[in-house]
């Protein structure tokens, strides 16, 4: 069996009295995609600013590739370096245009050539239909533009695997699709993901497995067809169901 | 106006009455502000009017008029005091230099987290406060009498050196907090997605904080400049020669008259009006 890219073992968070993460294990293997599901503030978000050590874990082990990253030891800029991570909100460097947002992990982090860099970026970014967008302000592009370039930064330095936090959530109904577009493309590559999100339609296209977070719990993990159609855990069914009944109204 | 004509254009005579309409519209508009422009000009010349009026009816304007409005001591004393006005610039533009310099650097020392530079925190904030607090022209005094007493060799005791030492002290403490505002008004999604994109602390202050940082802050730091270039005439009261207060100061010695003053207010006008008009059109671009 060969080793996961994500290995998330008996992690808990707490935020003061409020604990987030109560103990959860995980493995994301190469080229697998795996959804997380849950309510708001279930710790999907948590779980993944722990994966990137923007948010530091109280217990457990996070692995990446094998290697402990979670150790108070380990450097966690080579950490990031490794993974690509994509905001809810975006979070574009409005004083750089799209194509340097692009490189400038590539260049700075990565330490490729400039040339090089600014080529493969506009690659990437006509990729993901944003030919002729490359030398614009991030603030003059809709919200769906905004994300992609923010997938295309993430994705630039080739990471081992991509952490994507809700990446349609700030979005209007209709500039949705375009950014999941761009995540069905790094998946049909064979992309390493772990995705939070709250859209089950994508989540069961796109993800192999679909995992359910419940007050800190990862309460169950299986393939997505199974985990959405039908779940063994009741709150699973019923944070399933008001889902669909929200979408009915 | 030509917007009524392609409006009449774009409906193709559908609907007529839109343009009739925007016609109307346009000439009410332009009746208004000719009503507007008609009004201001009328208070203006009835405000100022008055206060002329005031002014040179009262019981001591004639000899007010001779003391601070005498032409041909104006002609004889202003090449002098402009001559002298160029220190003052060149001591303006070197202490500007040096504050942004100390500002910048005493302003990243306050924001880092490292246990091993508090005691550079600690300095730095009591440095910010010690000298926001102290009126600037007593620091001039301190630094411009004080150095030279301690009687160190090494230590300047030029007084315009000192000078400027005192300026730069006073000034820096407060840009420095200017600059500290600008780096906490950046989001701090900013730093997390520079981090998450692999870069180091430093290079993500350097890349993605500060330039935004920086941006944030430029009207308010034009602001302290102007009051900087104001205030490098306090350095005249150390004994800096030729400087442009220095130099009316003593011109109105020879007769006691106090026109070379008036001729130095128009020389710290000439700089200061052009930085505040560059400042508002700079805020007005970055609006947009």
């Amino acid at each position: 069996m060969s080793t996961p890219v994500i290995d998330i073992r008996g992690v808990t968070k707490a935020f003061g009295e409020r604990e987030v993460l109560k103990g959860i294990d995980l493995a994301v293997d190469e080229h697998e995609a795996v959804a997380l599901i849950g309510a708001s503030g279930s710790g999907k978000s948590t779980l993944l600013r722990c994966i990137d050590l923007l948010t530091e874990i109280d217990d457990g082990d996070i692995l990446l590739d094998g290697e402990v990253t979670t150790d108070p030891s380990v450097d966690p800029v080579g950490v990031r370096r490794n993974l690509g991570f994509v905001f809810q909100s975006f979070n574009l460097f409005p004083h750089l245009n799209v194509v340097e947002n692009v490189t400038l992990g590539v260049t700075r982090a990565h330490g490729i050539g400039k040339d090089e860099a600014r080529e493969s970026a506009i690659a990437i970014l006509g990729r993901f239909g944003l030919e002729g967008r490359e030398e614009e302000r991030p603030r003059n592009l809709s919200g769906g533009q905004q994300q992609r370039v923010a997938i295309a930064r993430a994705f630039a330095t080739r990471p081992r695997a991509m952490l994507l936090d809700e990446v349609t959530s700030a979005l209007d109904p209709e500039l949705v699709g375009e950014v999941l577009a761009a995540v069905r493309d790094l998946k049909e590559e064979g992309v390493t993901m772990l995705i939070a999100t709250h859209e089950m339609g994508f989540a069961r296209e796109v993800a192999d497995r679909v995992g359910f977070l419940h007050e800190g719990r990862l309460l169950e993990v299986g393939p997505s067809e199974q985990l959405l159609e039908g779940p063994r855990e009741e709150a699973t069914r019923k944070f399933l169901r008001r889902l669909l009944d929200a979408r009915r109204v | 106006m030509d917007a009524p004509e392609t409006g009449s254009e774009q409906v193709a005579g559908a609907v007529p009455v839109t343009v009739d309409r925007r016609a109307e519209r346009a000439a009410a508009q332009r009746a208004k502000d000719r009503r507007g422009t008609l009004v201001a000009t009328i208070s203006t010349i009835v405000v100022l009017g008055a206060l002329t009026a005031l002014t040179v009816t009262s019981a001591g304007w004639p000899s007010v008029k001779e003391k601070f409005f005498d032409w041909d001591v104006f002609v004889d004393t202003f090449p002098d005091i402009a001559r002298a006005f160029w220190l003052d610039i060149r001591v303006f533009v070197t202490v500007e230099i040096a504050v942004l310099i100390l500002g910048l650097i005493v302003a990243l020392v306050r924001v880092t987290t490292s246990p091993a530079l508090f005691p550079g925190r600690l300095i730095a904030f009591a440095y910010t406060t010690l000298f926001r607090g102290i009126p600037t022209i007593l620091l001039v005094y301190l630094v411009g009498f004080g150095i030279p007493g301690l009687q160190l060799t090494g230590l300047p005791t030029e007084p315009v050196i000192l000078g400027g030492i005192a300026l730069t002290l006073s000034y820096g403490a407060y840009v420095a907090e200017v600059y500290r505002a600008g780096l906490r008004s950046v989001h701090p999604g900013q730093r997390e997605a520079a981090l998450a994109a692999g870069l180091t602390e430093q290079q993500t202050m350097r890349h993605v904080v500060l330039p935004q940082a920086i941006r944030a802050v430029g009207p308010p730091l034009l602001n302290d400049f102007i009051a900087l270039q104001k205030d490098v005439a306090l350095i005249a009261i150390i004994g800096v020669t030729g400087e442009a207060f220095r130099q009316a100061q003593i011109a109105t010695l020879d007769n006691f008259n106090y026109t070379p003053l008036l001729g130095a207010a128009l020389l710290y006008l000439a700089v200061t009006i052009p930085c505040a008009y560059l400042l508002e059109r700079w805020e007005r671009s970055r609006d947009d």
